[in-house]
């Protein structure tokens, strides 16, 4: 990458987006679907729209300093008010698009929003209805106009009119743009994110220019991208993971973002696009393979008995001959060839994934079997480690040196240590600056040295690698002093394509219970086939034959958990399977689906005070949220199962 | 969703004295009334009271024996069900009447079926301004599917989609004549409530964006009480009610026919 440029180092992204433009003016930066079609944006288009929504935002008032806050799904317009803030010395924050309004009002009010830009009516409803609370919020601009014509409240206006404005301050203001570019400096903040909270409010996390510049540059560097690379951007914007991802990367390497047409075509999208550089949460990759598990089920038979004939192949030397390793034998080379053609390339395909080159997943622990079978059909998929504190970037594993069990080496440029009581401390460019407005939050993460306390817990292997094992405040010890680790055994259970969501509980107790989510579409889709007849969530999962299905998979757990001597005695003792499915709406899960374990242990502590007693069910009532705000309750009588435990035998492994 | 002041334009359809039977049962018996342009007006009444009939008469399937019809300051005794789509009245079916091998977009194209110019010829060497037309047409589907949100089943055979959004696509392929009015036959039956709402949501987004008069029939008196400007109702062929739901709800004869009176 060159450095020299019209508006020297390129070390602010609305630099480098004016170095793209003026390097690759013609080259794809953005690609949207609209009414069917793939609309493209070239840089040099991007550049120039970025120029004028900038002018719109100064002439409206936005001035260096000031927030911006942008709701919404991943749309380039969206990305353009990404950079139009930064042009501007403002701070884009983005938000949450499924939060409910009243969520948002607390980042709006903290963030001092005066300004968003959001996508579409169901936005600006919830902004609107808010509004009262939020005195300094005067400014509202909508990028799709639909079911708006009515709406006459003066705070509001099109993105186009906004363009419009903007187009006519630059005539009179000719300069303006660049010379506010010219003015932003790396150390400026460059995007504030919110964290999702799994405790407490959300507090800004506060990253400059440099930071995700520096992450990017990491990122790009290890993985060899550039322009010519393609990424569909489809998590939410509010995340880090797309941030640096989609954005920041985009912006240092020069590749492509492709914006699907709605959240329910993504795997369309994907197909049409075959994106070369992907990067999912582990659920998106678990509910792809349930997804194509259930259409295997419904295959001609001739075409199942190959897919299980080459997956079994796959298992035994797939991931090894994706890592080069030599000591494959020549038969299974061959097989794998043809399986290739017959069975891997043919998935490939169908995931959306022909073209992938790396694939990244991180966010939560991925199962092992999960991550083998994506890289035993040949996809190159590897695991990162990181927060939003540190721009996702800590952790990689180089190609070659792929681990199913840790998160890899540290990356380039970032120093990793153990502190005494097992967690991860971080020191590096990409972390971050401060907590918006939280002194007293800051200095209760980074220390005197500048190293950033993760609140992971975790060790390095024999050969370097950083291996999480859970939250360092969530690992706790049974009541005889074994080591208890709640995510290790929950993330052992939600492997299994019929369990959606698991929580444990165990810390100062005797034994390990668990809740269990099952998994409705496959649980459903199992049903079918057994023709069990169910009304709905709460039916199926209270059915005999449903609580067999999960008591098989809690006793398979068991059976592997004691295989290693440290985890031996968190076997689940007792389970029972939750009458309703925990839900981001009801405070029970994170934005990102993370449990939220205390308010679940505080919610349903009828429940696991049966799970403590010789009761065999428990009636309860829980209040739930609908989609629309209002609620409702749900009331079952929640039954109680003993799972079988197995004594501690390290034969076992090999199952 | 409720705006406050809603305007009303001149009366589009005046249906006036109708009376229809079939060998002796008489389906509707001097029924009368008006839809005023850009107005939501639903027929209500319990089964058998002439509802689908009153759709039917107006689109032309059926011919009255008696009264007029008067559709846009044109007199007639009865239509022709060629003549009501091409001035503009569209419809859809209580039992979902779509193509069910094609996909959703074919079967929004077929709506396009009289806004077609060009000849069939010039469609089969598909050049010049068969292909310009063909793209119009195209573009014009695309936003109906962006309008419902359809996109993800797009290219799906539409006998495969759940009932609710086939009752959707269906919707968009009357939607595709780019009706003036709009006839919706029981749109919501057989939904749950999640999907009722987004269909009331997408009927008063046709109303209002479009600017499309409707004529529904509904059973879900929730749903008509809420989105309807006028209601008729209709018992055993006779009109017994007719105004504001707020009236309509008030109406003795109305209570009587639906909850039943001691005799």
């Amino acid at each position: 990458m060159s450095e020299e440029s019209i508006g020297g180092a390129l070390d602010t992204f609305p630099r480098l987006l004016l170095e793209h433009a003026r390097v690759r003016p013609n080259a794809p930066a953005m690609r949207e679907k609209d009414l069917g079609i793939w609309q493209t944006y070239s840089w040099s288009e991007v550049a120039a729209h970025v120029g004028a929504l900038a002018c719109g935002l100064a002439a409206q008032g936005f001035k260096r300093g000031m927030n911006l806050a942008i709701v919404g799904d991943n749309r380039p317009r969206l990305y353009w008010a990404f950079m139009a803030a930064q042009s501007l010395g403002g701070v884009p924050v983005p938000l949450y698009q499924d939060a409910v309004a009243q969520e948002m009002a607390f980042v709006l009010d903290d963030a001092e929003i005066a300004f968003a830009v959001v996508e579409d009516q169901e936005q600006v409803d919830k902004l609107l209805e808010v509004l009262p609370q939020l005195p300094r919020l005067k400014h509202l601009y909508y990028e799709d106009p639909r079911g708006l014509r009515h709406y006459s409240q003066a705070s509001l206006m099109s993105f186009d009119k906004l363009l419009q404005v903007g187009r006519a301050f630059e005539l009179h203001n000719p300069g303006f743009f660049e010379a506010a570019v010219a003015a932003g400096r790396p150390e400026d903040v460059s995007v504030i994110l919110y964290t999702s909270g799994t405790t407490g409010k959300p507090k800004g996390v506060c990253q400059t220019h440099a930071a995700f510049i520096a992450a990017g540059r990491g990122c790009c560097a290890s993985d060899k991208l550039g322009p010519g690379d393609e990424v569909l951007s489809y998590l939410p914007m509010a995340w880090v993971g797309d941030h640096l991802f989609s954005y920041a990367q985009a912006l240092v390497a020069g590749f492509t973002i492709n914006c699907p047409e709605s959240g329910d075509t993504v795997m369309i999208d994907m197909r049409e696009i075959g994106p070369t550089y992907y990067f999912a949460p582990p659920r998106v990759f678990e509910n792809l393979l349930t997804q194509l598990m259930i259409r295997m089920e419904d295959a001609a038979a001739l075409k199942r008995r190959m897919f299980h004939c080459f997956m079994a192949l796959a298992r035994r030397c797939g991931a090894e001959i994706l890592a080069r390793k030599a000591h494959v034998s020549l038969s299974d080379r061959l097989l794998y060839a043809i399986g290739d053609v017959l069975v891997f390339g043919p998935l490939r395909n169908v995931l959306g994934m022909s073209r992938v080159r790396v694939a990244y997943t991180a966010g939560a622990a991925i199962g092992p079997d999960l991550f083998r079978f994506y890289r035993s059909i040949g996809i190159n998929l590897k695991q990162f480690y990181g927060s939003t504190e540190t721009c996702a970037y800590v952790c990689l594993q180089p190609d070659g040196q792929v681990k199913f069990d840790t998160v890899g080496l540290p990356a380039p440029g970032v120093d990793v240590r153990i502190a005494d009581n097992g967690e991860v401390l971080v020191k590096s460019p990409a972390v971050l600056k401060e907590y918006y407005k939280r002194p007293d939050a800051t200095a209760e993460v980074i220390d005197g040295q500048g190293y950033f306390h993760t609140g992971d817990a975790g060790f390095f292997d024999a050969d370097g690698h950083l291996r999480i094992i859970d939250r360092a405040r969530d690992v706790g010890k049974l009541a005889n002093g074994a080591l208890y680790a709640p995510n290790y055994i929950e993330n052992k259970l939600k492997f299994f394509t019929h369990i959606k969501e698991a929580v444990a509980f165990g810390h100062r107790r005797d034994e390990v219970c668990a809740f269990i989510n099952i998994d409705l579409g496959a649980v459903g889709d199992w049903a079918e086939r057994r023709g069990l007849a169910y009304s709905g969530y709460t039916d199926l999962a209270a059915r005999d034959e449903v609580y067999d299905l999960v008591q098989k998979c809690v006793e398979q757990v068991n059976f592997e958990l004691a295989a290693d001597p440290i985890v031996c005695d968190s076997q689940v003792h007792r389970f029972l399977v939750l009458h309703k499915e925990l839900d981001p709406d009801d405070d029970e899960l994170t934005r990102t689906r993370k449990v939220r374990r205390s308010f679940v242990e505080e919610k349903y502590a009828l429940l696991i005070d049966a799970l403590y007693s010789a009761k065999v069910s428990q009636y309860i009532e829980t209040l739930v949220k609908f989609e629309d705000g209002r609620s409702g309750k749900i009331g079952a009588d929640v039954r109680i199962r003993d799972a079988r435990t197995f004594l501690h035998a390290p034969a076992n492994k090999a199952a | 969703m409720s705006c406050a002041q809603r305007n009303f334009g001149d009366v589009v359809l005046d249906l006036r004295n109708i009376s229809l039977s079939f060998g002796g049962v008489k389906a509707l018996s001097n029924v009368s009334f008006d839809v005023r342009e850009h107005e939501v007006r639903a027929i209500i009444g319990p089964n058998g009271a002439g509802k689908s009939s009153m759709l039917n008469v107006i689109n032309g399937v059926y011919h009255p024996l008696e009264g007029e019809i008067i559709f846009r300051g044109e007199r007639r005794r009865e239509m022709d069900t060629h003549q009501a789509a091409a001035q503009g009245i569209a419809r859809t079916f209580q039992n979902i009447a779509l193509f069910k091998g094609m996909s959703v977009i074919d079967n929004l194209l077929a709506g396009r079926n009289l806004k077609v110019k060009s000849s069939f010829l010039a469609q089969l060497l598909y050049w010049g301004p068969a292909l310009r037309e063909e793209l119009e047409h195209r573009r014009k589907v695309e936003e109906i599917i962006d309008f419902l949100e359809i996109q993800h089943v797009r290219k799906s055979a539409v006998g495969q989609l759940p009932y609710g959004l086939q009752k959707r696509v269906e919707l968009g392929r009357a939607l595709a004549m780019e009706p003036s009015l709009l006839l919706l036959d029981e749109p919501m039956a057989g939904m749950n409530v999640e999907e009722k709402q987004d269909m009331c949501r997408y009927i008063l987004d046709v109303n209002d964006q479009f600017g499309t008069t409707l004529v529904l029939i509904e059973h879900d008196m929730g749903v008509v009480m809420d989105i309807s400007d006028r209601v008729v109702v209709l018992d055993y062929g006779k009109k017994i009610g007719d105004g504001t739901p707020a009236d309509v709800r008030n109406n003795q004869a109305v209570i009587d026919a639906y909850l039943g009176v001691k005799h």
